[in-house]
């Protein structure tokens, strides 16, 4: 009953969702036809999300209480299994996740609908439409070629479980997070869609938009840094990023996305590079929407390629068409009756943020052209190739390089004219650190191949610059001059935390990636391992019993250091009900460097051990969290100006 | 993680999961077994820089390298035992090319196919900083439009 309940609460979503979406037409020729189109979006919206919430609910009851009757537990979920992952497995499919995207897209539109109460109403009513269309479009996708409420007759007595690598809480909160940044730049095309139709972009456009680029880029920062977290405790050695097809998929948009976010600086403060933002807030989304058809098609060869239903493949390339296709179209169409642009001097704030969006403009197609180059070739049928890992980071490495060199001077440089000069002095100090630190790894943990090397420096040479950026805007704080007003503004804070984020998690990705050290043995119980200066002895295996899996469990013990007697337990697993095998890694950590153990096979009496050493590697998250807490200041300090001006 | 049996469809259909996982990359990146490695830690360097660029052809997504199935290690083992024989680099892509195709390259080769692969992020970021440097080379006058009138109404079309 309350799946039924759940499956009609999607079907009305859908219709709701037309009535959003043909809130204006519906509305023309009343009085106040703009005001009435709002007033009926808005209310269209806040339903649309009800709905969409109770059959989301609906369906996560329906896998709360493992009612085998609806195909989709039945798929994906187990009577032995912890209840924390049925739940997470409401979403770890391909229909739940859908059915999340929806939600998503419909708690944004809700959103927006309700802290728009400033903006005007052609442009809070044109924004909701484009929303409705969208949510029409997936609602139709979802209900017509992977409803999730199938129910199945007879009911099977078990469920098949779900996919013994995806039991884990890293990811069960991976796909809310990708897709709050996903759908997220929904809102950003849909904005741009509607200054496009009403043909004008209106003066405070960019400063409508920031909050809603800054909550997506947020939320898929910390989606993919968690997401690259798991891989790499999950995955068996202590990989972080393969430049897997479906990792590129989420990349793309963040790096357009990033791009956006500071195009969209420069329109708001200085009214310039219009048309560019616009560009970018379109194609940020369809490269959101593009990523999905890519891993939804089956067209990629990825492990990730399970949805290979090419009914669905073709129904979201039409989707993609037509929101990329149209946007651009009218984008091409609308472009010339947009207000002319200022120009401005190269040595400017703008000019260097020009320069950024140079950078990530190319890095996106970068990837794009990595991704999909071999599917043209093939289909163009002039030779199967593989691009992996090594081409992009041949590709990337000098490309990186140089913008990396000028990225810690941007901030410093003030709007409009600036002197190159200025900012150079003030970083003279981060400079020297930065080399100071370079060579300090170099005598810590030998030599390294200079390509590498001149990253490291770079990215250290961003992490301190970042550093005298805070140190320069906090300067009238720490003089007291600012009397009055105790704290500095959370908006000071961003750039700097952001910027650092990005330096701190390149130095890990070098770091891990130039000073691993990997250590392989057959080992019989009682010998000892040595590496990277740490001593353990291996104590054998003995067998474990899990919730839902049965396991088998190594224990390593250190000799020496401060870390003596600490104990390691790597695991291999093996659930029954889903025929699958997990390793689980165990793993000291600490700033400096993981230890990260493995255990493998048996071999006659000994057993396989895999250990290796990760200099520094938790900088890369730690990264990625320090980049989304300078997107929050960024959105806190958004959030409390518009407050303040109200 | 580790070898998934797929069973059957509907567990193929379990594994999928996501578009989300984005990072589920392939199962089980092992490296090296034990004894694999050379004794020499200059081939060897150079033999764990090979595996890395060559790519496991009944593997998803995955190097010789990281991968434990039987045809990588095979490979893992005819790269070292070349290496030995004093090949070099360039001679055993070329074998190995000669046997399993290009596609067995990580890194393409630079040919007329694979050359706007190569070319095109340099090329496109030239462009880009052309494209910037006549935005600011041609620069109108600081005050064009005043920021606060509205743009002119374009012709109806």
């Amino acid at each position: 009953m309350i799946v039924e309940l759940g499956h009609f609460a999607l079907l009305l979503a859908l219709c709701v969702a037309c009535v959003q979406g043909a809130s204006v037409l519906l509305c023309r020729g009343l009085d106040e036809a703009e005001m009435s189109a709002r007033r009926l979006a808005t209310r269209a919206a806040h339903l649309q999300m009800a709905l969409l919430l109770l059959a989301f609910l609906a369906l996560a009851y329906a896998f709360y209480v493992s009612d085998f009757s609806v195909a989709l537990v039945h798929a994906n979920s187990h009577l032995a299994k912890p209840t924390i992952y049925k739940l997470a497995g409401v979403w770890g499919n391909h229909e739940g996740s859908m059915l999340l995207w929806v939600l998503m897209l419909a708690a944004y539109g809700a959103a927006f609908a309700r802290f728009s109460h400033r903006l005007p109403d052609g442009f809070v009513g044109r924004s909701l439409m484009v929303q409705g269309w969208l949510g029409m479009a997936f609602l139709a996708f979802l209900i017509f070629t992977s409803n999730p409420f199938l129910r199945l007759d007879p009911a099977p007595f078990e469920g098949r479980g779900l996919t013994p690598i995806l039991q884990d809480p890293a990811l069960a909160a991976h796909p809310p997070l990708l897709y709050g940044g996903y759908v997220g730049f929904s809102l950003c095309f849909a904005f741009a869609i509607a200054a496009l139709m009403q043909r004008e972009v209106g003066r405070d456009w960019a400063q409508w938009v920031r909050p809603w680029i800054l909550l997506a880029w947020i939320s898929l920062t910390l989606g993919i840094a968690l997401g690259s977290f798991w891989a790499y405790y999950e995955l068996g050695w202590g990989g972080f990023w393969f430049w897997d097809p479906v990792e590129n998929a989420s990349l793309m948009p963040w790096l357009s996305g990033t791009a956006l976010l500071h195009s969209a600086l420069v329109m708001e403060k200085r009214r310039a590079l219009v048309r560019w933002t616009l560009l970018l807030a379109i194609l940020t989304f369809a490269l959101s929407l593009s990523g999905t058809f890519l891993v939804r098609s089956g067209v990629l060869t990825s492990v990730h390629a399970f949805a290979n239903d090419p009914a669905r493949g073709v129904f979201i390339l039409a989707i993609l068409a037509l929101f990329t296709g149209g946007g651009l179209a009218l984008y091409a169409h609308r472009l010339p009756g947009l207000a002319a642009e200022r120009g401005f001097v190269p040595v400017s704030r703008e000019g260097f943020l020009l320069l950024n969006n140079v950078f990530l403009a190319t890095a996106t197609v970068t990837v794009f052209l990595g991704t999909i180059y071999p599917l043209v070739l093939d289909a163009l049928a002039l030779g199967k190739i593989s691009v992996g890992a090594p081409y992009f980071n041949a590709v990337f490495a000098p490309l990186t390089l140089p913008f990396l060199l000028l990225m810690p001077l941007a901030p410093l440089m003030g709007w409009r004219q600036a002197m190159f000069m200025d900012g150079l002095q003030k970083l003279g100090a981060a400079a020297l650190a930065a080399l100071l630190v370079t060579g300090g790894f170099l005598l810590l943990r030998g030599d390294a191949p200079i390509l590498p090397l001149l990253l490291l420096a770079a990215s250290l040479w961003l992490v301190f610059g970042a550093l005298t950026d805070l140190g320069v805007k906090l300067r009238p704080w720490m003089a007291g001059r600012m009397g009055a007003r105790a704290w500095p503004s959370a908006g000071l804070f961003a750039a700097p935390l952001a910027h650092a984020g990005l330096g701190v998690m390149l130095v890990g990705v070098i770091a891990a990636s130039v000073w691993r050290v990997e250590k392989v043995v057959a080992a019989a119980p009682g010998t000892r391992v040595d590496i990277a200066g740490y001593s353990l002895r291996y104590d054998g295996v003995r067998d474990l019993e899990g919730p839902n899996y049965r396991a088998e469990t190594a224990r390593l013990v250190y000799l020496n250091g401060s870390m003596a007697g600490a104990q390691l337990f790597p695991e291999r697993r093996f659930y029954q009900a889903e025929r699958g095998q997990t390793t689980e890694a165990a793993i000291t950590k600490n700033l400096a460097g993981h230890l990260y153990a493995v255990i493998g096979e048996p071999v006659d009496d000994k057993r396989v051990l895999r250990i290796w050493y990760h200099p520094l590697v938790a900088l890369i998250w730690l990264g990625g969290v320090l980049m989304a807490l300078g997107g929050s200041f960024a959105l806190r300090a958004r959030i409390g100006k518009q407050c303040g001006a109200a | 993680m580790t070898r998934l049996r797929p069973s059957s469809a509907a567990f193929a259909k379990a594994v999928a999961v996501i578009f989300l996982a984005c990072i589920l990359t392939a199962p089980t990146a092992f490296a090296l077994n034990p004894g694999e490695a050379l004794d020499d830690a200059v081939l060897e360097k150079r033999a764990r820089a090979l595996s890395l660029e060559l790519r496991c052809l009944v593997c998803q997504n995955q190097s010789i390298d990281d991968s434990d199935a039987p045809l990588a290690q095979d490979l893992r083992a005819l790269v070292r035992a070349r290496l030995q024989a004093g090949d070099t680099d360039d001679e055993i892509r070329a074998a190995i090319v000669a046997r399993y195709g290009e596609f067995v390259l990580f890194r393409p080769v630079f040919a007329w196919h694979t050359a706007p692969l190569w070319l095109t992020p340099l090329l496109l970021m030239l462009f880009g900083l052309w494209l910037a440097l006549r935005k600011v080379l041609t620069r109108q006058p600081d005050t064009p439009p005043p920021p606060e009138s509205p743009p002119e109404a374009p012709p109806e079309t």
